[in-house]
């Protein structure tokens, strides 16, 4: 309300003649106020027309957020401000639609997902418990992801890592040229893709479903991601640092090892957090190469596992209400599962950036 | 220990362009030598060959010989790494490591370059750091980031820096002209005391600095833009300046072009 305040107490603006440089203007709450006249109105049309759709009142509260903002800043101030304020406008209402399915999505997970969410659901494996009843957990599951993503980001962060470095530091001509084109070539492979291809492998060698087997394509689905976002990390770190490092007598490796990585640290983090993010959510590979289990499996080298969003799959298939409530919650595990990691990967992005204080 | 340079018939290239062409000159121990010319003659170009940090650039190439003190640096068996260490520069702006504490920025060259010891390390790091007028600004506050400083305390930690790897030569490549007059006065305090170590070569489009703080002066041109620069002359500084004995020279210098 302070904003209000100090915008009520200015004086009065003179009133404005040729070639001053003031004008009238708006107070600060206009916009404000326009989104809570615009929706009124909306509500108003809704009601009078009997409009059954939400969607409709809410499409036509933005419309008219839209026009009584560039109709009444004309009328007050003038065109310029006012293709400024429709700008500001699409941009907010172009933020809320966005907004929307997100606040959504959370609000359904959190509601749905709590109910059978509690200790014995994260402690205890599907045993036994057949799939139309209450009961069982998401423990073996947990387990699966945490086994099969983290044994795909030792294999890909590692690699991606280097590769970028090569890319960055070392690459030219030809072999560059020809990572760069398939790193972008892998970035588009369908999930699906890359569980089929470890699964010929998986037929030629003679192997079984194992969790190992999901994170060799989990980590395929990895590596262009962290390629990519580490490349762009330390193309960001600037020249002078790796001459300042170079013509202190510094050997290359290890002004790459001392200065260039510690500087775009907290950037590869994140790059790789995210691709983290991105593949604990693959359903396919895991369908192909790890089959799934309703007991725990610890070893993720032999023998079947659960992962998470395979849970999931698996739950909602059963169709019943208790399947359904066990669905929603391993959602709502996955979910914080990745906004956990993201977590901390802004705490380690912010403690490890290049420092400012004084 | 300062030593001489002898520079032969050095060109260098970026790609297929000729940036400076055929030039032979001598640098003396424990004095200042200052390069002056227009912007784009190679003055820093030629400053890089010095320490082979040209060759870091993509695309350059250098041919000719750079002797210090008889050893050629660009000899086929000489690592560049063991070049930039008897050779150190600094640069243009100030470059101080952002992950770094002031300690760490200018114990990096030793640390980087496999010393730990840590009361090793701090004795070097108080000599460098006074070497660079810049210990009493910063004794209290050694682990806070060096990119907390201002810039020309910045750029006295990097001169702190590149004197702490005890090279024989210090190029600096402009390194007055991201600062204001004080910061420039100190570093040019800083520059007449460090010749009684070191062989100084620096770089500036600032005239009156290289009139007051160098014993020699080069002066550089260009024919055309695109074409590659030249050595015009190199002289003791009073007669570049007062009497210089070609025609351009005295043109740049008093300000008339063409």
């Amino acid at each position: 309300m302070s904003h209000v305040a100090v915008s009520d107490a200015r004086p009065a603006a003179p009133a404005p003649h040729k070639g001053s440089l003031s004008a009238r203007s708006l107070p600060r709450w206009a916009g404000a106020g326009f989104a809570v006249v615009s929706i009124a109105l909306a509500v108003g049309i809704g009601l009078v027309f009997g409009l059954q759709s939400k969607v409709q009142w809410g499409l036509i509260a933005a419309l008219l957020f839209i026009l009584v903002s560039y109709a009444v800043t004309t009328a007050v101030e003038n065109k310029r401000q006012a293709k400024d304020r429709v700008a500001t406008s699409l941009v907010w209402v172009c933020f809320i639609l966005a907004v929307i399915p997100l606040a959504s999505l959370l609000w359904t997970t959190i509601s749905r997902g709590t109910k059978v969410l509690n200790g014995y659901f994260l402690s205890h494996s599907m045993a036994g418990v057949p799939g139309f009843e209450t009961g069982g957990g998401v423990y073996h599951a947990l387990i699966g992801t945490l086994e099969q993503v983290g044994l795909a980001t030792l294999i890909s962060a590692p690699l991606g890592l280097l590769a970028a470095v090569y890319l960055v530091e070392y690459g030219k001509g030809a072999l560059a040229k020809a990572v760069t084109f398939f790193v972008d070539v892998m970035t588009g492979i369908p999930s699906i893709v890359a569980g089929l291809f470890i699964l010929t492998l998986m037929l030629m060698f003679d192997l079984g479903p194992s969790g190992f087997m999901g994170s060799l394509a989990l980590a395929i689905l990895m590596l262009p991601v962290v390629v990519r976002s580490t490349e762009e990390m330390l193309k960001l770190v600037p020249n002078e640092l790796r001459e300042a490092a170079l013509a202190l007598g510094v050997p290359k490796w290890r002004m790459i090892l001392k200065v260039v990585l510690p500087t775009a640290i907290g950037g590869i983090t994140t790059g790789v957090m995210l691709a983290i993010a991105r593949i604990a959510g693959e359903t396919a590979p895991i369908m192909l190469l790890v089959f799934g289990n309703q007991l725990i499996n610890t070893n993720p080298f032999q023998g079947a596992q659960s992962s998470l969003p395979f849970y999931i799959w698996e739950q909602y298939r059963v169709g019943s209400d208790a399947a359904y409530d066990r669905a929603w919650a391993a959602a709502l595990v996955l979910i914080a599962f990745v906004m956990i990691l993201n977590l901390v990967a802004r705490g380690i992005a912010r403690w490890k950036a290049p420092k400012t204080g004084r | 220990m300062a030593k001489r340079i002898d520079v032969s018939g050095l060109s260098a290239y970026y790609g297929a362009h000729k940036a400076i062409d055929d030039i032979s000159m001598t640098v003396e121990p424990r004095s200042v030598t200052a390069f002056i010319g227009p912007s784009g003659c190679g003055k820093s170009t030629f400053l890089r060959t010095l320490n082979r940090m040209h060759e870091v650039t993509p695309g350059g190439r250098v041919e000719g010989k750079v002797l210090l003190d008889d050893e050629n640096l660009y000899g086929s068996a000489v690592d560049p790494v063991a070049v930039r260490r008897t050779v150190g520069m600094v640069f243009q702006r100030p470059n101080p490591f952002p992950t770094m504490s002031i300690f760490d920025n200018v114990a990096a060259g030793l640390r980087l370059n496999g010393k730990f010891k840590k009361s090793e390390l701090a004795d070097v790091v108080e000599k460098s750091l006074k070497g660079a007028n810049l210990w009493n600004e910063v004794k209290d506050r050694l682990n806070k980031p060096g990119s907390g400083l201002s810039g020309g305390q910045q750029q006295r930690l990097c001169i702190a820096r590149a004197i702490a790897v005890e090279p024989d030569v210090l190029l600096m490549d402009e390194p007055c002209s991201a600062l204001d007059p004080i910061s420039t006065l100190a570093i040019e305090d800083l520059i007449g005391e460090l010749k009684e170590r070191f062989t100084i070569v620096i770089v500036t489009h600032n005239m009156q600095q290289a009139a007051r703080v160098s014993d020699r002066t080069a002066f550089f041109n260009l024919s055309a833009v695109g074409q590659p620069g030249k050595l015009i002359e190199i002289d003791e500084t009073e007669r570049i300046f007062s009497n210089p004995s070609v025609q351009a020279t005295e043109d740049y210098i008093s300000g008339r072009f063409g």
